[in-house]
């Protein structure tokens, strides 16, 4: 596999979230607005670049039976340097995504990327793995997140997008959106709509 | 018409200009005419009364409900702006407010239906006729007509369609579209004032609770006291002229729908007779444990069976064949719940004054899970039968 591929595979066609369904949890918690999602998307795309560019460096000398322990130690550094630059520069945002930025810890993506690729593979292709697999869970976020604090709120990034005149006339703010169910509910529509494109389905 | 149809035909079958509208042309002739179809094998016997008939039926079962919330939208609105009007005033007034609502219901749910008959290439289903006359019977009669659009379209798509279409739904797509409006928009569907549409002068002035929002205040005196002091007797709230959604008030209106259904065979008696028998027990347990006659577990059985949406939902909502238990002894314990769980949110939940919408979903739910222990231990009687 070219670079490339290993870069821009994981965005659309193995996208973690939609394909894969993993990260759920984070994506339903913390994309009531976008500007959190938009962290959230660039914290887990670094960590998973570092992670997996460390891991693969250090994979011939990783003892394959304590390798999960090695890898969590390799992921908890990253999170834990994340959260402190977050604290240190963003302190409004980190104190919005609370306990969540130390949660990425416990993301599958993470773990699954490094697991999956960057412990069989050289440092080149696991950085550009990590990079897509990031990307593909920040897009994600990004969309949900958009889409929830437009139509949850009528803002985007904390600016009023949905003009006065519309709420005069009786327009409403959609609450459910702002309820985690309501991301579900968007994250299936997105699921639904890929594969509606893609025409690729899982056949058991 | 018929020949006409049949000149049209060719046009929608394969090859033809429209074939891609083939499912409206469908349903346009089997609505109109009973096609000249035979079954292709096995037995040949066909029962006259297919899904459209079906449907049909519950239509005309839910029409008494449907009609008087027309009369009691027109008269809560009269009585709140202390106009004398006579009954034709009256029944306009509440066509004025409810046919949109109605109109708007089904003209998004039958777009939706014939867009996903279009791509799925299948016949025009008529459960999105029966929806979209349910769902403006339970919705308040000042919601706003895009709120209507939006909840149809949810209710329809993420309740039914994402599921395979009618008949695969695990949730009744109506209560669906409700819920959506309860956790999306809860101030059009909830509170003091939305249910009963309101002349502009007086907006500020008159409030009506409903009974349900009532008894969940505190207050002194019996509840049963209370409520009349509001103006809210026994009998009242059984002929249904008192605020509400609008085609859930009259409890004799749906008993008149309840009885059709039973005769011709439409809905289940055991989900019906169950709901109340859950309601009914449970209310006693609350009279028992009710600290004083002023507690909202006071409520003797009779008035929680009329209040609220508890009559409407079990006749038309629990019973819907495609999203209940299947099995019989599964019906009773479904119906049970559905009765038990309503009581329990109206009693213990004060953020949630009705609850039976709520209940009916969540045994939704349930329904499969239900059927399948139903069905596992009747396998195991039979085996124990037929081992000794």
């Amino acid at each position: 596999m070219s670079n490339k591929k290993i870069l821009v595979e994981p965005i659309i066609k193995n996208n973690p979230i939609t394909i894969q369904v993993l990260g759920i949890c984070s994506a339903l918690a913390v994309t009531s607005q976008l500007k959190p999602s938009i962290v959230m998307g660039i914290s887990v795309t670094v960590i998973i670049m570092f992670s997996n560019i460390i891991v693969s460096m250090i994979r011939q000398w990783i003892p394959k039976n304590i390798r999960i322990i090695v890898e969590m130690t390799v992921i908890a550094t990253m999170v834990i340097l994340v959260d402190q630059f977050l604290r240190a520069f963003m302190f409004d945002v980190s104190k919005q995504l609370s306990v969540f930025v130390g949660l990425i810890i416990t993301n599958c993506i993470v773990l699954g990327r490094l697991e999956g690729f960057a412990l069989h593979n050289k440092v080149m292709p696991s950085l550009f793995d990590g990079l897509g697999n990031g990307f593909g869970y920040a897009l994600i976020l990004i969309i949900i997140g958009g889409m929830r604090e437009l139509f949850g709120s009528g803002k985007l990034l904390g600016i009023q997008i949905i003009p006065q005149w519309l709420y005069n006339v009786g327009y409403v703010d959609n609450g459910l959106l702002m309820l985690a169910p309501g991301a579900f509910f968007l994250l299936g529509l997105l699921v639904w709509l890929q594969r509606s494109i893609t025409k690729q389905y899982e056949e058991d | 018409m018929f020949k006409l149809l049949q000149k049209l035909k060719p046009h929608f079958e394969k090859d033809g200009k429209f074939h891609l509208f083939f499912p409206v042309f469908e349903m346009a002739e089997t609505i109109l005419f009973v096609l000249p179809s035979r079954t292709k094998k096995g037995a040949h016997i066909r029962d006259a009364l297919d899904m459209k008939r079906f449907m049909f039926l519950v239509v005309i079962a839910a029409t008494p409900a449907f009609l008087f919330g027309i009369f009691n939208v027109g008269y809560q609105y009269f009585l709140a702006a202390g106009i004398n009007a006579t009954f034709l005033d009256i029944v306009l007034k509440g066509l004025f407010i409810v046919l949109p609502i109605y109109i708007t219901a089904l003209v998004v749910g039958g777009l939706w239906e014939v867009l996903f008959a279009v791509v799925r290439k299948h016949e025009v289903n008529e459960g999105f006729l029966v929806s979209s006359f349910l769902i403006p019977m339970i919705v308040p009669p000042t919601i706003p007509l895009w709120q209507v659009a939006i909840a149809t379209s949810f209710g329809i798509v993420i309740g039914k369609e994402v599921f395979g279409g009618v008949g695969m739904n695990i949730f009744n797509p109506a209560l669906v579209s409700r819920a959506f409006l309860f956790f999306a928009y809860p101030k059009s569907i909830s509170g003091d004032s939305v249910w009963t549409l309101f002349p502009e002068k007086v907006i500020d002035t008159y409030t009506t609770a409903t009974p349900l929002a009532i008894i969940s205040e505190t207050h002194h005196g019996t509840v049963i006291d209370t409520l009349v002091t509001k103006g809210y007797t026994f009998w009242e709230m059984f002929i249904g002229i008192i605020p509400g959604s609008i085609g859930e008030t009259s409890t004799l209106a749906i008993f008149l729908g309840a009885i059709m259904l039973l005769i011709t065979g439409i809905a289940s008696w055991r989900i019906m007779l169950s709901v109340f028998a859950g309601g009914i027990a449970i209310s006693f347990l609350f009279n028992v444990l009710s600290p004083d006659a002023s507690h909202i577990f006071a409520i003797p059985f009779h008035y929680h069976l009329v209040m609220g949406g508890f009559a409407f939902g079990a006749v038309f909502m629990a019973t819907d064949p495609v999203s209940a238990s299947a099995t019989n002894t599964g019906k009773y314990i479904y119906g049970f719940l559905i009765g038990v769980i309503a009581l329990l949110i109206r009693c213990l939940n004060p953020a949630y004054p009705e609850g039976m919408m709520l209940a009916i979903l969540f045994m939704n739910l349930f329904a499969p899970l239900i059927d399948y222990f139903v069905l596992s231990s009747h396998k195991k009687r039979r085996l124990k039968r037929a081992a000794k």
